[in-house]
């Protein structure tokens, strides 16, 4: 299938990028890049936080003019001014964040802009109509007149996609469409990219699970630091060397077990005692003890509760049984405000919405912590707030040209690193760390899995909630595994292996 | 079969509107008459003419407070257009309209090019219109035209002792135009769209600004359209009229329904509110012995009561973006 698909002629290219290029104010975000799209093909865009994934398909649809190269759509050059624009020529895109209108029902949301009507008005019956079919392409079967949001997020995806398909588009975009998706969902998706792609359809699929590039695509193109690296067969491709051409160095040791005896910590042992901590219809009562220097692993699928704990651990809901003991005294946990103030940290899981402050700068996103447990009375020099900024830069490894920059313009790898550094300047004895490694791409996968082992060498106590066995295997002392909002299973030392951990799920 | 979500806060109008209505009827006999009715649809014709404009409006996620001031600005140009240039009523109006609806094109378009607040720009449209009021005319003049006396002696009989007059009969008609704008054109699911989700609504590619700069002209026009049918119904013009309307009619909008954040609502449930603020006002008035300011303290109450509704049908919704992007 692979081989009739990539044996037809260069006629068959529906779009052509031939040297794009886009300059923001000191970055040059994409250079001379070319690209090509087939009909009939899924092609990954693949590359690091900040390759020039993004930027090169917001060249495509219009989102930014660009400032060199040409665009060409079946051999005509284009110049979209707009995504409505693209989207009338014929490029659909789907983005990781489902871009409809939730308060519109799905059936509106399908047909904006392109509602059947009769002598001047909308005629529901038909949009209606034309709106289920538009679904059962997608062999989608849902009440079209329930409003968009009051449906999971995975059925928004497919109804975006549903949409982009509609709109009898040649080239489909899907921007990370799998990002909040669960196994089964990412079948049913994967399902439909190939029957579009045997309708004939070119698909560009923008994601950082290599396991699915494999899995679906036929064509690789790798992007690095806005230039292109290359485009490749996907069948021809090992796995080892697409990591290679996407950092341009050798993958850092990820998956080297750490045991506790490896641990360099030997401080004053520190102990956070968590019992019976639980919520109706949120949360089983869960128990579980974490101490300095010791990293805990929450596993579990989508759902499980893993998010659910950390927020009540932080206060971010409040718990309606149990307690938490710090050192063996209890600890008040009505709040977010009173967990910082007891040293305990979380990184939440959607680091968009509830973790940085877009607009605030670099060195305001870190500082935000430790101001907040110090109280806004005794405000933090400016000399010792930039102090802290320049070492947590230095010390991350943080890709920003400077420490004044808002955190809403760095890459969503780079986010994470911020805050990270806010949690680390206040020296917090707890640090949950929900997803740490969510949208982030494989060199800062390392990069943050790297310094996490090293805050924990530094008396740290952790907790890391994370979907990837392969991560938590690589470095959890202990891992609590949950199942339908209940703990499950706690597994020691040598019992943790991936197998071990999807037995405690499965059983 | 389950109720649509979108179906709450209007099936929570009328459930408020049949509560107040039944407990007028079973109090006072003479609630239940047909007079009362049209008393109702007479008195707040020009309010809920300006709480539909109003809808389009809040439904874009946006607010427009400058149409207290239009409606004033509307009579005192109508006055001196009929009785300072000798013109037609019928012309005056039709040039009010143009007028009207040019002005909310005009606050629509710093609107919408120059992404401003729409509560500021409005602000500085309601200070502007009620200070040209006093610039043509310091005094409540009268409107003295036949045409005029004609229109607010105009009736239509209900069974009943009650009847309709032009007022209310210009609003049901403006009310039923509403409701096609609303639900009947592209124009006004794309209002919807914007209200519910501005980035998503132009990554759909829906024409964003042409769509603001539009509600802001229908709601221009609707206020200007109020202004004609007050000037009319009191055959009279005064700079100082209809002080808080506007807020008036955002809250008729609110009672009736509609997303104070914008993206859901109906045009009919801003009619029921207009309604209910009617009758709350009217039981009052019937009781006797209560102060008129209890008016507002029911008004304020209820306001209370459905914008914590709102919030609750809203937090159900997956993917729903706080505030607009």
């Amino acid at each position: 299938m692979t081989d009739t698909a990539l044996s037809a002629g260069t006629e068959d290219i529906v779009l052509s990028v031939r040297g794009a290029g886009k300059f923001f104010p000191g970055v040059k975000a994409l250079q001379d890049v070319d690209f090509d799209l087939k009909r009939g093909e899924i092609h990954a865009l693949l590359g690091e936080n900040g390759a020039g994934k993004s930027t090169l398909i917001k060249v495509i649809t219009g989102v930014h003019p660009r400032d060199a190269g040409a665009v060409m759509l079946d051999g005509e050059e284009i110049h979209p001014q707009h995504p409505g624009d693209a989207q009338g020529l014929g490029i659909s895109t789907v983005y990781q964040e489902v871009n409809l209108v939730p308060t519109l029902s799905v059936a509106e949301n399908l047909m904006l802009e392109r509602q059947t009507r009769k002598f001047g008005l909308i005629s529901w019956k038909k949009t209606e109509a034309d709106a289920k079919a538009a679904l059962e392409i997608l062999g989608l079967d849902i009440d079209v007149n329930r409003p968009l949001g009051s449906y999971s997020v995975a059925i928004q995806q497919l109804v975006a996609i549903a949409r982009a398909v509609a709109l009898d588009a040649r080239v489909l975009i899907l921007d990370e469409p799998t990002a909040s998706l669960d196994g089964e969902e990412i079948k049913t998706l994967f399902r439909i990219m190939r029957e579009l792609r045997d309708k004939g359809l070119g698909i560009v699929f923008v994601t950082h699970f290599l396991d699915q590039v494999y899995a679906v695509t036929d064509r690789i193109t790798v992007l690095r630091n806005g230039r292109l690296v290359g485009t490749f067969v996907t069948s021809e491709l090992a796995q080892i060397d697409l990591i290679n051409h996407m950092l341009g160095r050798e993958l850092a040791e990820v998956s080297a077990h750490r045991h506790q005896d490896e641990g360099n910590y030997s401080g004053p042992k520190r102990t956070i005692q968590i019992k019976n901590l639980g919520k109706k219809r949120v949360l089983e009562p869960v128990s579980l003890d974490l101490q300095a220097g010791e990293i805990v692993g929450l596993a579990g699928l989508l759902g499980s509760g893993r998010t659910e704990l950390s927020e009540l651990i932080f206060g971010t809901q409040k718990a309606d049984s149990g307690l938490v003991f710090l050192d063996g005294e209890p600890v008040m946990l009505r709040s977010p405000r009173h967990a910082i103030r007891s040293g305990f940290g979380l990184c939440p899981e959607d680091r968009k919405q509830d973790g940085i402050v877009a607009e605030l700068s670099v060195r305001e996103n870190i500082v935000l912590a430790l101001q907040g447990r110090r109280g806004w009375l005794r405000p933090i020099p400016r000399a010792e707030q930039q102090k802290f900024a320049d070492d947590m830069i230095k010390a991350l490894g943080i890709a920003t040209p400077d420490s004044e920059k808002p955190v809403g313009q760095l890459s969503g790898g780079n986010q994470q690193k911020v805050i990270l550094a806010r949690w680390l300047v206040s020296k917090p004895i707890l640090l949950i760390l929900d997803e740490p490694t969510r949208g982030i791409d494989v060199g800062a996968h390392a990069d943050i899995i790297k310094l996490i082992k090293e805050l924990c060498d530094e008396g740290l106590a952790l907790l890391v909630a994370s979907s990837e066995l392969e991560e938590i295997v690589a470095f959890a002392d202990r891992v609590a595994v949950m199942r339908d909002r209940e703990k499950v299973s706690e597994l020691v030392g040598a019992e943790i292996t991936q197998n071990k951990i999807i037995e405690a799920i499965a059983r | 079969m389950k109720i649509n979500e979108r179906f709450y806060p209007i099936l929570a109008t009328l459930a408020v509107l049949a509560l107040l209505y039944g407990y007028g009827i079973f109090e006072h006999r003479a609630f239940s008459d047909t007079y009362v009715l049209g008393a109702l649809l007479t008195d707040n014709a020009f309010l809920i003419i300006t709480a539909v404009g109003m809808t389009f409006v809040i439904l874009s996620g946006g607010i427009d407070l400058s149409v207290g001031s239009m409606i004033a600005f509307i009579g005192v140009l109508m006055a001196e257009l009929v009785t300072g240039f000798g013109m037609h009523p019928l012309m005056a109006a039709l040039i009010s309209l143009i007028v009207g609806a040019a002005f909310g094109a005009f606050m629509g378009v710093i609107i919408a090019k120059f992404d401003i607040q729409p509560f500021i720009i409005t602000l500085a449209g309601m200070f502007f219109l009620r200070g040209v009021c006093f610039l043509i005319n310091l005094d409540s003049v009268p409107i003295d035209h036949p045409f005029v006396a004609a229109f607010s002696g105009f009736k239509v009989q209900l069974p009943g002792r009650g009847w309709l007059t032009a007022s209310a009969l210009l609003m049901l008609a403006t009310v039923i135009g509403g409701v096609v704008i609303a639900h009947y054109t592209r124009f006004g699911r794309n209002v919807y769209a914007i209200g519910g989700d501005r980035h998503s609504a132009e990554l759909l590619g829906i024409p964003v600004h042409s769509t603001i700069i539009r509600v802001y002209t229908l709601s221009g026009f609707f206020s200007a359209l109020s202004g004609v049918v007050f000037a009319f119904y009191t055959a009279s013009a005064y700079p100082l009229a209809a002080v808080g309307v506007e807020l008036d009619a955002i809250a008729a909008v609110v009672i009736g329904g509609t997303l104070l954040t914008g993206g859901m609502g109906f045009v009919m449930g801003t009619f029921f509110g207009g309604i209910i603020m009617g009758v709350i006002q009217t039981l009052i008035a019937f009781d006797g012995s209560l102060n008129s300011w209890w008016t507002k303290i029911m008004i304020g109450a209820l306001l209370f009561g459905f914008i914590v509704l709102q919030r609750l049908i809203t937090r159900s919704f997956s993917g729903m973006r706080a505030g607009t992007t």
